[in-house]
């Protein structure tokens, strides 16, 4: 059954050069001559005469606001440079990086972030030239120690957290596994049953464009972990709407209230923290029609 | 070219495969296959078989390659030493430089490479079957591949060859026609703008023939133009499964 | 150095002007002088304005590919030399350089000017073997139409070696010469170029470098008419339908007023 057939409105398979329709191009699709166009393989939507796209594919374009997954590569007089999975450099500067004064003279970068350390982190800013700025000032952002790191196609991170967080909240509960998902792509993972939280991960990131995935995954995980997956109550956190053309607007924007007063310290918070928790900045399901 | 015209290659009527004077052999493509690449496509012409690996957008190396505004392509055609009937040495040559070339202009046009300035996108053409209008498969698995690996794209290139044997206008030309043939013309087409975006051709014609040459070999590439897109499909295609 | 903007050219091209003030058809002087080295059985010189390069023959005795014993064999190459250009580089051959030469080959080679045939002395041992070799002194653009016309001229003035045959023994006296390389016809090529909305012929360094799409189109005259010998698309944009035909259609006018020049030049 080909997945390109629904009616106007729904979400439907398109490819590179596709026709849209009239109109107007959001995300992911262009103008020629009044018509629009996809850009990509991917989902199209239509609503009215306004056209995007998400794409199957594709590399990590850093956007402002994103929480993303990096490992440190380099440190370079007062800054590290984070591998981000993305074609473009990013640096965390000492300002963002560290709390108070820090006295060069003495001070060792490394004790506060050191070669090859995983963090959680906030892109802050992305010039025109496409240096990309980050900054660990959100509450959320860390230090993430142990535990493995996935890369699946940055497109599909919506699905694998799901609406509100639904998605990515049974994996945990399930498995038993902290899980933060990185808006470039990055999956950390660490707990009892790592292995079958990996598996979910790469089935979701295989199958993300496919009606009904959410049973499936809920029916794999039911059968390999043996018990039927009861949700938590989980406080309802505000899905944002996307609005093409923006980037998605950030919430945890309104978490940037004092500057965070705690030390970057060797045992991170999420060692502290209940496995399963709801962990990454980006709980965001990014289209909302 | 420069084959030796005396040669038949045309007997009641069809060509030395059975095939008609305007049509093209059995096309196959798909997406998806060379897992430690970004995008990766394969495409076949009959026993002529062409695959592309594509990675990035990526930094760029060297860096004073990059290009402050755009992303740049870079496209490579490579022919396996066992592609061939007699082993061709590994390593590029003059040939093989021109084909990268006559690639990745025949790409360029329809890449949005401003979103991605400072990067480069590398595409690699690997040929494993050498029997004729490997340039064309070579594009033709790239365009697919380009567009698995995620690229911005306004659409596909899709090219195909035409050609002269016996005095006669053919299109695609295969092994044999292309040894002995009078004439051999690859063209790439970008569907969307209806624009050629590559032009090759050896041989020897009249300027009103070439001008039938080119609009047959459009044709040829419009045919390629739906393998591709169904290619691109298959990749996602929703079966009933029962768990 | 500083250069016109590109797209400053592409502007003023399509609003119907070139910047040198030339029709869009008309190309800049051209002057072809022959057999000007004497240690080349063939030689010329071409300026087309301020482009200049010099094409050098060498003929001698060689073996035949496997694939073609009773044929001799033709090869093209080109150097762009630093000297021509604050843009060329020290190095292995650039991609612009091995086009040229292939565009350059390929007119020569699909035209069948030369019949390889008559090249053969002995079968499956003894062939002449044609090196034509291209320095690009001076570029100021259009390098292809001005080594095509160099090498042509060249290959059309030279003369081949006095043939020394000894027994099973082949050599060569190239100090003197007997008889010319047979070339039953004169193939041109003629670039032509997309620069904004408008195509034009010939163009110069500056034009060149604004070139949204280019077609070489190769010709050659015969008993029966002009006839296309080889064509090549270059730049990063696509050319519509009509665009090539024109350009075919100019491509067979003007390679008709080259030829004659270069006709002229060898005293054809």
């Amino acid at each position: 059954m080909m997945e390109n057939s629904k009616p106007a409105g729904e979400r439907r398979l398109v490819i590179t050069g596709e026709p849209l329709g009239k109109g107007r191009a959001g995300h992911g699709a262009f103008e020629q001559d009044g018509n629009v166009f996809s850009k990509y393989i991917g989902l199209a939507e239509s609503r009215d005469d306004f056209h995007i796209v998400i794409p199957l594919g594709g590399v990590y374009s850093p956007k402002r606001g994103d929480g993303v997954i990096g490992r440190v590569t380099e440190i370079i007089f007062q800054k590290w440079i984070v591998d981000v999975n993305s074609p473009y450099e990013a640096t965390l500067p000492l300002s963002e990086g560290v709390e108070g004064f820090v006295d060069l003279t003495k001070a060792d970068l490394t004790k506060f972030f050191d070669y090859g350390d995983v963090v959680f982190t906030e892109i802050f800013a992305v010039s025109k030239q496409r240096h990309v700025t980050l900054t660990m000032r959100n509450r959320k952002c860390r230090k993430l120690k142990g535990g493995r790191l996935l890369t699946v196609t940055p497109a599909k991170v919506p699905r694998i957290i799901g609406k509100g967080g639904s998605m990515v909240e049974m994996i945990k509960q399930m498995t038993g596994t902290q899980i933060v998902v990185g808006q470039n792509g990055v999956v950390w993972l660490r707990g009892e049953n790592e292995d079958l939280a990996a598996e979910v991960v790469m089935t979701i990131e295989e199958r993300s464009h496919i009606h009904g995935l959410t049973d499936q995954i809920k029916d794999m995980l039911e059968k390999a972990v043996g018990k039927p997956y009861v949700p938590k109550p989980v406080e309802q956190q505000p899905s944002t709407e996307y609005v093409s053309g923006d980037k998605p607007v950030s919430r945890y924007e309104k978490f940037r209230r004092e500057e965070e007063t705690s030390q970057p310290s060797e045992s991170s918070d999420a060692e502290k923290e209940n496995p399963g928790s709801s962990e990454s900045i980006g709980d965001i399901d990014t289209i909302k029609l | 070219m420069g084959g030796h015209t005396d040669e038949k290659l045309i007997f009641n009527g069809k060509r030395l495969d059975g095939r008609r004077f305007d049509e093209v052999r059995p096309m196959k493509a798909e997406i998806g296959q060379l897992k430690r690449a970004d995008g990766s496509g394969s495409f076949k012409f009959g026993d002529t078989w062409a695959i592309a690996g594509v990675h990035g957008p990526r930094k760029v190396f060297p860096r004073r390659e990059e290009k402050a505004d755009r992303a740049i392509l870079r496209a490579e055609y490579r022919m396996a030493p066992f592609s061939t009937g007699e082993r061709s040495r590994p390593g590029p040559n003059r040939r093989s430089t021109e084909i990268s070339m006559v690639t990745r202009k025949a790409l360029l046009p329809v890449l949005f490479t401003e979103e991605f300035p400072k990067t480069a996108i590398d595409a690699d053409i690997e040929i494993l079957q050498a029997g004729a209008s490997t340039r064309c498969a070579g594009i033709n698995a790239a365009a697919i591949a380009l567009a698995d690996a995620g690229v911005p794209m306004r659409d596909l290139v899709s090219s195909c060859s035409a050609g002269v044997i016996n005095g006669q206008i053919v299109l695609d030309v295969s092994g044999k026609e292309d040894t002995a043939g009078e004439l051999d013309m690859p063209i790439a087409y970008y569907h969307g703008k209806k624009e050629i975006t590559l032009i090759q051709m050896d041989g020897i014609a009249a300027p009103e023939r070439v001008k039938e040459l080119l609009k047959l070999a459009i044709k040829g590439c419009e045919q390629v133009y739906e393998v591709q897109k169904q290619a691109l499909r298959a990749k996602y295609v929703v079966t009933d499964e029962t768990e | 150095m500083i250069e016109m903007d590109p797209e400053l050219i592409s502007e003023i091209t399509s609003r119907g002007k070139r910047i040198d003030g030339r029709a869009f058809e008309a190309y800049r002087d051209v002057t072809i002088e022959t057999n000007l080295i004497g240690a080349a059985d063939g030689s010329a010189r071409v300026k087309l304005g301020n482009t200049e390069i010099i094409a050098g023959v060498k003929i001698e005795l060689g073996t035949p590919y496997p694939d073609s014993p009773a044929d001799g064999v033709l090869t093209c190459s080109s150097e762009f030399i630093p000297l021509a250009s604050s843009e060329f580089e020290r190095g292995p051959p650039s991609e612009d350089s091995v086009e040229l030469s292939r565009v350059v080959d390929r007119a020569i080679r699909e035209s069948k000017c030369i019949d390889m045939s008559k090249l053969c002395i002995k079968p499956e041992e003894v062939i002449w073997m044609i090196y034509i070799d291209m320095d690009v002194l001076s570029d100021d653009g259009n390098l292809i139409d001005a080594a095509c016309i160099a090498a042509v001229a060249a290959l059309a003035s030279a003369k081949m070696p006095k043939l020394i045959v000894e027994g099973d023994k082949h050599s060569t006296d190239n100090s003197v010469h007997e008889g010319k390389l047979p070339m039953s016809a004169i193939p041109v090529s003629i670039t032509l170029a997309k620069v904004g909305n408008s195509i034009i012929v010939d163009p110069n360094l500056a034009e060149w470098k604004a070139i949204a799409a280019r077609l070489t189109v190769g010709t050659k005259d015969t008993s029966d008419g002009i006839k296309l010998c080889s064509m090549q698309k270059g730049g990063d944009r696509g050319l519509k339908l009509e665009e090539v035909e024109r350009m075919i259609d100019l491509g067979v006018e003007k390679g008709e007023e080259i030829r004659a020049k270069i006709k002229q030049a060898v005293g054809k």
